[in-house]
């Protein structure tokens, strides 16, 4: 559907733990600019797949490119640097910092203060700590919780602990992000609100690419879809034919004619 | 926070003038002594505190850090390199003025490695040592860590007590004094000995390098740096996810502790004249990390306080025999009723119940 070079491209990626195949022969692209959505029952290797891109775990074989580059192997924190992102499914906060300094460690990628610089706090670090501080309280701004900046993160209600990881996320200045479950816990509201954040993340011009059970939201913002069951990759498609795929409707629905909504 | 950071140091300053000032009004002198030694205990804990703290990652080998500067800039200022002097090594540092001749006291010629080097040599050696054990012990976490260096602290321990060239039991003598500033002007030369004339003068000179030390750390902890060290102890898995080099991170601090306990190691050898082997000994391992927790872990003030002030006390026999076991006992005590601390402690509701322990563990939780 698109000529340009993909964000991401996995090329029959298998991951097995043990005898068990988690993931099993996915090959699928991310189009930059695009929300692509990977949908599927409960242990279909979703999260799993998830880790193998951030570089969490390592592929058994296969390939995964960003950008045009092989990142298997790499480290996360090394991944992280060349503009990828994500979020957890279970919230992964800093215990003891406050909202705001969470998201400043967002920062850490595009900044440099070594511990020389930072011992001796020499006048270009107090330069870069105002920018890091601003473009956070900027990005707490856009999630709406900039009146929690100082509280310490952890404390924080269930959905505005999601916005600080996702201030966080942002504030490494990401190409493409991984937003792993980013409505698990929340209610119809919070996550017509998320549907509409991730919709203005990607229109910011960043790639998503998200994990997701609650199939309103998915079928919502999603650009493409693909759907994976017992770590096989049975379809790849737009929304509207995902809901008609008459395999996608079987492994949700069990032998039910009724469409997914 | 940073002018009360500021204020903090300018006042910690004050109050080391002023009990300079208290004991020569006083006359008590013979504290200063005491006190100067604490000084260079507590800059080594102050380390290990960004470790512990910051960091998240436990160390009891650090005393093998410090007995690591202290024994090698003994024993290279103290053994007598005259019969090498045709080694082209030697005589190739002696060019560089790296050596110091002189005579004993039986009118021997006595060629050295100077102070200034042997302690540059002391530092960078503890520097590397720390480099090269934490790449892999690193690696582990929480009781495995702390028993690998454990391990380590155990092996510089037998090493001086084993080995000839650091006097085995006895340990190594008649350390001398170092000249850290020339004579300028007016001023006369500033030098880290114990000579009872020189105790005031060394007394600042310690006092001097822990204030540093303590700047640079705080300021450490206030930048991009220490953010990335206390992600790092929030959540390793969150830290890597926006771009932290956990692995590269917690070896950097790690030698940067390394260092401060080697400086101790070094100044206060050279200011008490030797060293022996139960510097390097796990119970002064032990010792230093009831100091960092019993100084409130992520608190290097706290740290500082109780460092200088346990220290003190020690050393003034004021635990008579039971020196290590007070130590141990306030570990146990700490880690039961005030796990931040003791600074930090909510006393009152020490005396309502548990609550300090239980607002804690749900902080954890």
């Amino acid at each position: 559907m698109n000529t340009r070079p993909r964000m991401l491209e996995l090329k029959s990626v298998y991951k097995n733990f043990g005898g068990l195949q988690a993931v099993h022969d996915v090959s699928f692209g991310v189009a930059p600019g695009s929300i692509k959505a990977v949908i599927g029952p409960n242990g279909a290797g979703k999260t799993t797949l998830f880790n193998l891109i951030s570089g969490n775990l390592n592929v058994s074989s296969g390939s995964i490119l960003f950008q045009g580059r092989e990142i298997q192997g790499l480290k996360p924190h090394a991944i992280a640097a060349l503009g990828m992102a994500r979020t957890f499914q279970n919230i992964n906060l800093f215990h003891g910092m406050t909202a705001l300094e969470s998201v400043m460690v967002g920062r850490h990628v595009r900044s440099r203060a070594g511990f020389l610089a930072g011992m001796l706090r020499t006048p270009a670090t107090w330069k870069e700590e105002r920018e890091i501080r601003e473009k956070s309280m900027q990005l707490l701004r856009l999630l709406e919780i900039e009146e929690f900046a100082d509280v310490e993160a952890t404390s924080l209600a269930f959905g505005q602990q999601r916005a600080v990881e996702m201030a966080r996320a942002l504030a490494t200045e990401p190409k493409l992000l991984l937003l792993d479950e980013p409505a698990a816990g929340l209610n119809i509201y919070e996550t017509a609100e998320v549907g509409r954040l991730i919709t203005r993340i990607r229109d910011m011009g960043i790639t998503v690419l998200l994990v997701e059970h609650d199939m309103s939201l998915v079928m919502d913002i999603s650009d493409e879809i693909v759907v994976l069951s017992f770590g096989c990759k049975i379809a790849e498609d737009v929304p509207t034919a995902i809901q008609q795929n008459p395999e996608v409707i079987k492994i949700y629905l069990g032998e039910d004619e009724e469409a997914v909504v | 926070m940073r002018d009360s950071k500021l204020l903090k140091i300018a006042l910690l300053i004050v109050l080391v003038i002023g009990v300079q000032e208290l004991t020569t009004v006083t006359d008590t002198q013979y504290y200063l002594t005491q006190l100067t030694m604490s000084a260079y205990y507590a800059l080594l804990v102050i380390g290990l505190a960004v470790v512990m703290g910051y960091a998240g990652q436990i160390s009891l080998g650090h005393a093998g850090f410090f007995a690591i500067g202290g024994y090698l800039s003994a024993a290279l200022t103290t053994h007598n390199l005259v019969a090498l002097q045709a080694n082209p090594v030697i005589h190739g540092l002696g060019s560089l003025g790296m050596l110091v001749s002189g005579q004993d006291i039986y009118g021997e010629q006595l060629l050295v490695v100077a102070p200034w080097a042997a302690c540059i040599f002391a530092v960078l050696m503890a520097a590397i040592i720390a480099l090269v054990i934490g790449i892999p012990v690193l690696k582990l976490k929480g009781h495995y860590l702390a028993m690998a260096t454990l391990g380590f602290g155990i092996i510089i321990y037998r090493i001086g007590l084993a080995t000839e060239y650091f006097g085995e039991a006895d340990g190594i003598s008649e350390v001398p004094g170092f000249t850290l500033l020339p004579a300028i002007g007016s001023f006369g030369p500033i030098s880290v000995s114990g000579d009872f004339g020189l105790r005031v003068e060394n007394y600042y000179v310690a006092w001097g390098l822990l204030v540093i030390g303590l700047w640079l750390l705080l300021n450490l902890i206030d930048s991009r740096v220490g953010r990335a060290l206390r992600a790092i102890h929030g959540s390793e898995e969150a830290a890597e996810a926006v771009g932290i080099d956990t692995a590269g991170f917690k070896l950097k601090v790690f030698v940067l502790s390394a260092v401060y306990a080697a400086f101790a190691g070094v100044f206060l050898t050279h200011y008490n004249g030797g060293i022996g082997p139960s510097e390097a000994s796990v119970m002064k391992s032990v010792r230093y990390v009831a100091l960092v927790a019993v100084g409130g872990m992520a608190n290097v003030w706290g740290t500082l306080i109780m460092g200088v002030g346990l220290t003190f006390l020690s050393l003034r026999g004021v635990f008579g025999s039971y020196d290590d076991a007070v130590f141990g006992a306030i570990l146990i005590v700490v880690m039961l009723f005030a796990p931040d601390g003791i600074l930090s402690m909510n006393v009152k509701a020490l005396f309502a119940g548990r609550r300090t322990t239980d607002e804690h563990e749900a902080k954890n939780a």
